[in-house]
C-alpha cells in the first residue's frame, strides 16, 4: 500500500514539475504581456491557496486508510461514532473560509481583468477590428485604412484595442501568451484590450470550435521592438496589399481552410459596423437614423452572398 | 418520396472503417439471435425481461445498456486519442475533421446520455425501492416506459453511425452552427430527437421515484432516516424535474428552427444563438450534479460499510446535497464567462460556484471522518472510493480554478477544460458508479464479483486515469484548445503520446472487467452469497435475499434507524421466520413499454429524415399504446401465501436456518450454520 | 417483537401501486415539468419580443378584442370543468357527462380561435419565419394550444371512459388529473395574455 501511495504522489507531482519546465515554451505559463501575467499570476495564487485544503484531504485520505486498514488490530474502532458538532463545525469552517478568500481574490480581479475596460496607458491604443470568417480572421486597422488576414502586428508595450465580431458561426478569439480569450458572434461586437511587454511573434487562434477548417484558424500577432518596426510592416501591408472592396470581402467570406496570411488595403469605410449591422438590424424596430441608413445601403450589398456563407 | 431524404447514399458503404464495424455489429447480432434460438429463450427473453416491470431487471437493462454504450463512447475515446498521437507536426492523421468532429460530438453525448445517466438510473432503480423497503417503484409501467424510451434513443445514435451521419457540432450542439444554414444534413436531428426522447425518459423516471420514495417508505422510516444514495437520488432526481424541461424546451427550439424555419437562435431575422447558450447550460450545470451527486450517496454507503461504521455526519451530508443541488441552479454563466457579460455578472457566476466547492468539501471530510477510527477492508468498492477521494479533489480544485473568471480566460475550452470535467465525472460520476456496481452486483445476481479482477480493473483505471488526463491539464497550460483535428506544435507531442498511452490502460482496464464478469460467472457458486449481506451492511437491502425475490420483502420491514438493517442485527431481529405470510400485491408485465420504445424510435427516424407518414404513424402507434394500456383492467395480481412461503422457505434453508424450528415469538438470535455471523473481518 | 410491521388494516397491498393518491401526486410533479417548459418560452419570448427585423410588432398584430373572447372561452371552460368534478363527487355520471362536453366545446372553440389567428398572420406574411419576435410568439402561444388540444383529445377519451365503465375510482382520478391538467392551462394562459398580449398593445 505505501509504495502504491508514494507512486501515485510522484503521477501528479511530475506533470506539475515538467509544466514549470516546459513553461518556457508558449502557452499560458509563459505570458508576454501585463494582462496574461497578471491572469499567470492569478491562476497560482489561487492554486496555492487551494492546495491548502487539497494536499491535507489527500494526505489524509491515504493516511487514514493506512491506518484504519482491518489487519491493524491496534488502531482504535468506533464503529458508532457519528456525530463531532467540533469537528462538522471545522469541517464547514475550513471550506467557507477558503472560498471567502478566493471570493474575494475572484472579485476583485474579474474587474481588474475586465477584458473591456482599456488599459491605463499614456501611449495611443492601435484599433483593430476583428471578424473571423470560415476559417480565418480578418483583421481591419480603421485608423490606418489597411487590413490583413491571419496575421496583426502592433508595437510592443503599447496598448491594443480589438473590436471582434463573426460573419460566420461563434468563434473564440485568443492569443494565449498575450491574455484571455472572448467570442466572436454574429451581430454582437465584444471587446478586447491586450498589450505585449515584449517583442515576437504570438500564436493565435480560434478557440472555440466551428466546423470542418476550425483547426487551420490560426493567425499570428507579432508585436514589433519599436513604433518604427511597426511603421515598416504597415508600409509593407500597403505595398502588397489588394482594395479591399464589397467584392473582395465577398470573395473573402467564402469558406476556405488554411487561408494564407493576406495584406489589403483601403478597406470599404465601416465594414465591420455593416458585418455586425448585416444581423443586429433584425434585432430593433426603432427608425433608423441617417448614419444606419447609409449603413443599411452597405449591409445590402454585403447581405447578398449569404448563400455562399453556409457550409454547402 | 416515400422515404422522405432517406436515400441509399445514406449509407457510408465508401467507408472502410465504418462497414467493418457495421459488419462487425451484424455478425454479433446474429450470433446473439442464432443463440437465443438455439437455447429456446425467445420466451423467457420476453416474458422475464422486455415486457418485465420489476424495478431490479429494469435496473439491470439500463446497466447493461450503459456498459454497451461505454464500449461505444470509449472506442471513440481511443479512436480521438490516437488521431491526435498520429496528427502531430504536419500529419493530419487518418480521421479527416468529416469523421473526427462527429466522433467528438457523438463520445459527448454518448457518455453523458447513453452511458452516465442509464448507469446512474440503473442503480437508482435496482437500489432504492429495496433501500426504502418498498416492493416496487410508484408506476412500475412508467418505469418500464422510462426504459424503452431510452433505449429508443440509443438506438437512434447507434443508427447514425450506419444510416446518415451524427452531429458535428461538439455536444453542446451551438447555434448557429446547428442551425440549417451551416449543418444541413440529418447530424443534428439525430441529436436532437436523441436527446429529446432520452431526456423524456429521463424526467419519467424521476417523476416516478420521486413519489416513489415520498409514499412508498417501508413503515417507520422517516425522511431523515433514508438511506443516504437514497436521499442523493432524490435530489438528483429533484433536479432532474427542475432542469430537463430547460433542455426539452431549448431542444424544441432548435428543432423549430431546423423543421419550420423559426429564428430563435438563427444570425438571421432576430434570433438570439446566446440564449441558446444560456438555456442548455441551465439544464447542463445540473445534469453534471445530476450525475455526481447519486455517485456520491454511492460512496458514502460504501465507505461506511467497509469501515463497518456509521457514516459520518449524516445530516450534513443530507443539507450538503441539498446545498449542492440548489446552488447547482445558480452557476450556469460559468460555462461562458467568455461572452462578454460583464464583469459584474461574471464575479457573481464566478463566487456562486465557488460556493459550491464548500457543500462539496463538507462531503469529502465527513467520508475521512467515516474513516477516522474505522476497520477498512480493501475490497473493490473501497478502492473505487479511495481513488475517488484523491481523485475528485484534483478535479474539485482545478473545477475552482475555472471558475475565476480571470483564470477562466486563458483556460476556456482548452485541454485544461477537458480535464478538469474528465476529472470530475471519471474520478467523481463513473468510479462512483463502478463502485456501485461491484457493491451490489451480488444483492442482484447472487454472487459477488471476482476481486482479483476488480482489484486489476481498478488499477489500471486509476493509473490510466493519470495519465491520459495529466498531460492534458499540461497541454491546456501549453495553450492546445480542445476540439483541434491536428496540431503542429513540438512541444505538445509528448503529452499527446501520454495521453494515449493513458486511454490504452483505461481499455486495460475494461478488459479486465470484461474478463472479471466472465470469470465471475464461472465461478458464480464459489462466488455465492447465500446470506444475502455479503459485505456485512448497514441498509435495508441487505437484509433480503441475494438475489432479492420478485416481491422484494415477504413482510415489510419496520425501520427505527438510519442504519435500519444494522439496527435490526444488533437486536437479533435481522432473521425472522414469519409464522405466516399474506398474499402481496404486485403489477403484472407488460409489452405496452416496449411497443411505445419501437413506435418511439420509428417517430424519431421518420422525424430525423423528414418520411412523414412514418412519423404519423408512429405517433399514432404510440397513442393507440397508451390507450391500449389506459383500458386494460388486468393490471395487477396477487402473490399467493404459499408461493412466498416457499421462496422464503428456500432462502432459509439456503442460510441455514432451520424454519420450522423457528417461530416469531421465539426469533432466530443468529442463523445457525452455513452463514458467516455478522461479525468484522 | 419482531422487526416486521403490522400492515394496518388492507393497507398492505393496495397502497403501494397506482394508487389514486400516488398518481395525483405524480401528476403535481408532472406540472411543475411542464410549468419550467412554459418558464423557457416565455424567457425565450422576453428576449426576443423585441427583434422584429423590421417587421411588425405586438401593437400592429394582436387584437385585444379577439383575445378577450378566446380567453373567456377558456376560462369559462375551467368553470365548466369545475362544475363537471363536483357533479362526479356526487357520483352524477350524466351531469359529468354533460358538463364535460360543455368544457370540451368551449376548449374547442379556443383552439379554432387561436388556430384562426395564426391562420390570419401567416396568410398575411407574419408567420414565425417571418422574425424572432414571431418565432417566440409562435412557440410559446403554440406550446400552449399544444397542451390544450391534447387536454382536449384526453378529454374525450375521458367522456367514453366515464360512458363505457361509469365514475369508477379510477376515472375519478385520471378527470381529477385532467382538471389539474385543465386549470393549469389556464393559468398559463393568464400569462400569456398579461405577457404577450397586453404588454404588446399597451
Amino acid at each position: 500500500m505505501r509504495n502504491c501511495s508514494s507512486s501515485r504522489l510522484v503521477l501528479w507531482l511530475s506533470p506539475l514539475a515538467l509544466v514549470l519546465l516546459t513553461g518556457c515554451q508558449g502557452g499560458i505559463l509563459d505570458p508576454k504581456g501585463q494582462i496574461a501575467a497578471d491572469e499567470k499570476s492569478l491562476i497560482v495564487t489561487a492554486t496555492l491557496l487551494m492546495l491548502l485544503v487539497v494536499v491535507p484531504v489527500i494526505v489524509l485520505t491515504l493516511v487514514f486508510a493506512w491506518k484504519y486498514r482491518a489487519s491493524n488490530v491496534n488502531a482504535t474502532y468506533a464503529p458508532k461514532w457519528a456525530h463531532s458538532a467540533k469537528i462538522e463545525a471545522v469541517v464547514w469552517l475550513i471550506p467557507i473560509i477558503i472560498v471567502s478568500f478566493l471570493a474575494v481574490l475572484a472579485w476583485r480581479t474579474t474587474h481588474a481583468l475586465d477584458p473591456y475596460r482599456p488599459l491605463d496607458s499614456d501611449k495611443k491604443a492601435v484599433k483593430i477590428d476583428v471578424v473571423a470568417l470560415n476559417w480565418k480572421w480578418l483583421f481591419i486597422y480603421p485608423e490606418l485604412n489597411i487590413a490583413t488576414v491571419n496575421q496583426i502586428a502592433f508595437p510592443k508595450d503599447v496598448p491594443v484595442d480589438f473590436r471582434i465580431t463573426s460573419d460566420t458561426v461563434m468563434n473564440a478569439f485568443f492569443i494565449p501568451q498575450l491574455g484571455g480569450q472572448i467570442y466572436a458572434m454574429a451581430g454582437m461586437q465584444t471587446q478586447l484590450h491586450l498589450i505585449a511587454n515584449a517583442a515576437g511573434t504570438y500564436d493565435g487562434f480560434s478557440s472555440n470550435y466551428s466546423g470542418a477548417g476550425f483547426s487551420g484558424m490560426k493567425f499570428n500577432a507579432i508585436a514589433t521592438a519599436t513604433p518604427a518596426d511597426f511603421d515598416k510592416w504597415v508600409a509593407q501591408v500597403r505595398a502588397a496589399g489588394q482594395p479591399l472592396d464589397i467584392d473582395a470581402y465577398r470573395q473573402l467570406a467564402v469558406p476556405s481552410e488554411n487561408h494564407a496570411v493576406a495584406y489589403y488595403t483601403a478597406p470599404t469605410s465601416r465594414l465591420f459596423d455593416a458585418v455586425m449591422h448585416k444581423y443586429m438590424a433584425a434585432r430593433t424596430s426603432l427608425a433608423l437614423s441617417e448614419e444606419d441608413i447609409k449603413l443599411d445601403a452597405l449591409t445590402k450589398r454585403l447581405c447578398a452572398p449569404a448563400a455562399a456563407r453556409s457550409v454547402n | 418520396m416515400l422515404l422522405g431524404k432517406l436515400t441509399l447514399d445514406a449509407v457510408p458503404y465508401h467507408e472502410p472503417i465504418i462497414m467493418a464495424t457495421m459488419s462487425g455489429v451484424g455478425l454479433i447480432g446474429l450470433v446473439l439471435v442464432a443463440l437465443i434460438t438455439r437455447y429456446g429463450k425467445w420466451g423467457y427473453l420476453w416474458k422475464e425481461w422486455l415486457t418485465s416491470v420489476d424495478h431490479k431487471k429494469i435496473g439491470v437493462m439500463y446497466i447493461a445498456v450503459a456498459l454497451v454504450m461505454l464500449l461505444r463512447g470509449f472506442a471513440d475515446a481511443l479512436m480521438m486519442r490516437g488521431q491526435l498521437a498520429i496528427a502531430t507536426g504536419g500529419h493530419l492523421g487518418v480521421l479527416p475533421p468529416e469523421h473526427y468532429d462527429q466522433i467528438f460530438t457523438a463520445h459527448g453525448v454518448i457518455m453523458i446520455i447513453f452511458m452516465a445517466m442509464p448507469f446512474m438510473t440503473g442503480l437508482m432503480n435496482i437500489v432504492v425501492p429495496l433501500q426504502i423497503g418498498a416492493r416496487d417503484v410508484a408506476f412500475p409501467f412508467l418505469n418500464s416506459l422510462s426504459f424503452w424510451l431510452l433505449t429508443s434513443a440509443a438506438g437512434l445514435v447507434m443508427m447514425s453511425l450506419f444510416v446518415g451521419n451524427f452531429a458535428r457540432t461538439g455536444w453542446v450542439a451551438y447555434p448557429p452552427l446547428s442551425e440549417l444554414s451551416f449543418s444541413p444534413d440529418v447530424g443534428v436531428d439525430y441529436y436532437i430527437w436523441a436527446l429529446q426522447i432520452s431526456g423524456l425518459g429521463t424526467t419519467l423516471t424521476a417523476i416516478n421515484f420521486l413519489v416513489t420514495v415520498l409514499k412508498m417508505r417501508a413503515p417507520g422510516m422517516k425522511l431523515m432516516q433514508m438511506p443516504i444514495f437514497t436521499w442523493t437520488c432524490t435530489w438528483a432526481n429533484v433536479l432532474i424535474v427542475t432542469s430537463f424541461p430547460i433542455l426539452t424546451g431549448a431542444l424544441a427550439m432548435l428543432s423549430l428552427d431546423r423543421y419550420l424555419g423559426f429564428h430563435f437562435f438563427t444570425a438571421e431575422a432576430g434570433g438570439n444563438a446566446m440564449m441558446y447558450l444560456n438555456l442548455f447550460w441551465a439544464w447542463g450545470h445540473p445534469e453534471v450534479y445530476i450525475l455526481v451527486l447519486p455517485a456520491f450517496g454511492i460512496f458514502s454507503e460504501v465507505v461506511s460499510t467497509f469501515t463497518g461504521k456509521r457514516l459520518f455526519g449524516y445530516k450534513s451530508m443530507v443539507y450538503a446535497s441539498g446545498a449542492i443541488s440548489i446552488l447547482g441552479f445558480m452557476v450556469w454563466l460559468h460555462h461562458f464567462f467568455t461572452m462578454g457579460s460583464g464583469a459584474n455578472v461574471n464575479a457573481f457566476f464566478g463566487i456562486a460556484t465557488m460556493v459550491i466547492a464548500v457543500p462539496t468539501g463538507v462531503k469529502l471530510f465527513n467520508w475521512l471522518f467515516t474513516l477516522f477510527r474505522g476497520r477498512l477492508r480493501f475490497e473493490p468498492p473501497i478502492l473505487w472510493t479511495l481513488g475517488f477521494m484523491v481523485t475528485f479533489t484534483i478535479g474539485g480544485m482545478t473545477g475552482v480554478l475555472l471558475a475565476v473568471p480571470g483564470a477562466d480566460f486563458l483556460l476556456h475550452n482548452s485541454l485544461f477544460l477537458i480535464a478538469h470535467f474528465h476529472n470530475t465525472i471519471i474520478g467523481g460520476a463513473v468510479f462512483g458508479y463502478l463502485a456501485g456496481f461491484s457493491f451490489w452486483f451480488p444483492k442482484v445476481f447472487g454472487f459477488k464479483l471476482n476481486p482479483r479482477w476488480g482489484k486489476a480493473a481498478f488499477w489500471f483505471w486509476q493509473v490510466g486515469f493519470y495519465f491520459a488526463f495529466m498531460p492534458l491539464y499540461v497541454l491546456g497550460f501549453l495553450g492546445m484548445t480542445r476540439r483541434l483535428n491536428h496540431t503542429d506544435n513540438p512541444a505538445w507531442t509528448p503529452w499527446l503520446y501520454l495521453a494515449c498511452v493513458g486511454a490504452l490502460l483505461i481499455a486495460c482496464g475494461i478488459a479486465c472487467q470484461l474478463v472479471q464478469l466472465y470469470v465471475s460467472v464461472r465461478d458464480r457458486k464459489q462466488l455465492a452469497d447465500p446470506t444475502g449481506d455479503p459485505w456485512n451492511g448497514h441498509t435495508l437491502e441487505w437484509s433480503t435475499s441475494s438475489p432479492a425475490p420478485f416481491y422484494n420483502y415477504a413482510k415489510l420491514p419496520a425501520v427505527h434507524d438510519i442504519d435500519a438493517f444494522t439496527d435490526m442485527k444488533e437486536k437479533g431481529v435481522a432473521y425472522v421466520v414469519p409464522t405466516s405470510y399474506e398474499p402481496i400485491h404486485m403489477p403484472k408485465n407488460t409489452a405496452v413499454g416496449i411497443a411505445i420504445g419501437a413506435f418511439t424510435t420509428a417517430l424519431g427516424f421518420a422525424m430525423i429524415w423528414h418520411i412523414w407518414w412514418l412519423a404519423v404513424a408512429g405517433l399514432i402507434g404510440i397513442i393507440g399504446s397508451m390507450l391500449t394500456r389506459a383500458f386494460d383492467d388486468d393490471l395487477d395480481y396477487y402473490v399467493q401465501p404459499n408461493e412466498v412461503e416457499a421462496i422464503e422457505r428456500e432462502r432459509f434453508e439456503r442460510m441455514g436456518i432451520d424454519v420450522d424450528a423457528y417461530s416469531e415469538r421465539e426469533p432466530a438470535r443468529k442463523p445457525s450454520s452455513g452463514v458467516k455471523p455478522a461479525t468484522l473481518v | 417483537m419482531t422487526s416486521y410491521a403490522t400492515p394496518a388494516h388492507g393497507h398492505d397491498g393496495h397502497a403501494h401501486h397506482d394508487s389514486g393518491e400516488q398518481k395525483v401526486l405524480g401528476f403535481w410533479f408532472y406540472l411543475m415539468t411542464d410549468c419550467i417548459l412554459f418558464a423557457t418560452a416565455f424567457a425565450s419570448y422576453a428576449v426576443l419580443f423585441r427583434n422584429t427585423a423590421g417587421g411588425v410588432s405586438g401593437k400592429d398584430i394582436f387584437e385585444l378584442p379577439y383575445v378577450l373572447v378566446e380567453t373567456a372561452a377558456l376560462l369559462l371552460s375551467s368553470i365548466t370543468y369545475g362544475f363537471a368534478m363536483i357533479a362526479g363527487q356526487q357520483g352524477r355520471r350524466t351531469d359529468v357527462l354533460a358538463w364535460l362536453a360543455v368544457t370540451f366545446l368551449f376548449g374547442a372553440a379556443f383552439i379554432g380561435l387561436e388556430l384562426n389567428e395564426f391562420h390570419h398572420l401567416i396568410v398575411e406574411g407574419n408567420g414565425p419565419g417571418a422574425s424572432a419576435f414571431l418565432s417566440a410568439f409562435f412557440g410559446l402561444v403554440g406550446l400552449h394550444g399544444l397542451h390544450v388540444t391534447a387536454g382536449l383529445l384526453w378529454m374525450a377519451v375521458m367522456m367514453f371512459e366515464v360512458i363505457k365503465t361509469g365514475l369508477t375510482g379510477r376515472a375519478l382520478t385520471r378527470l381529477n388529473c385532467l382538471s389539474l391538467f385543465w386549470h393549469f392551462l389556464d393559468i398559463v394562459w393568464i400569462c400569456v395574455f398579461t405577457v404577450v398580449y397586453l404588454k404588446g398593445v399597451l
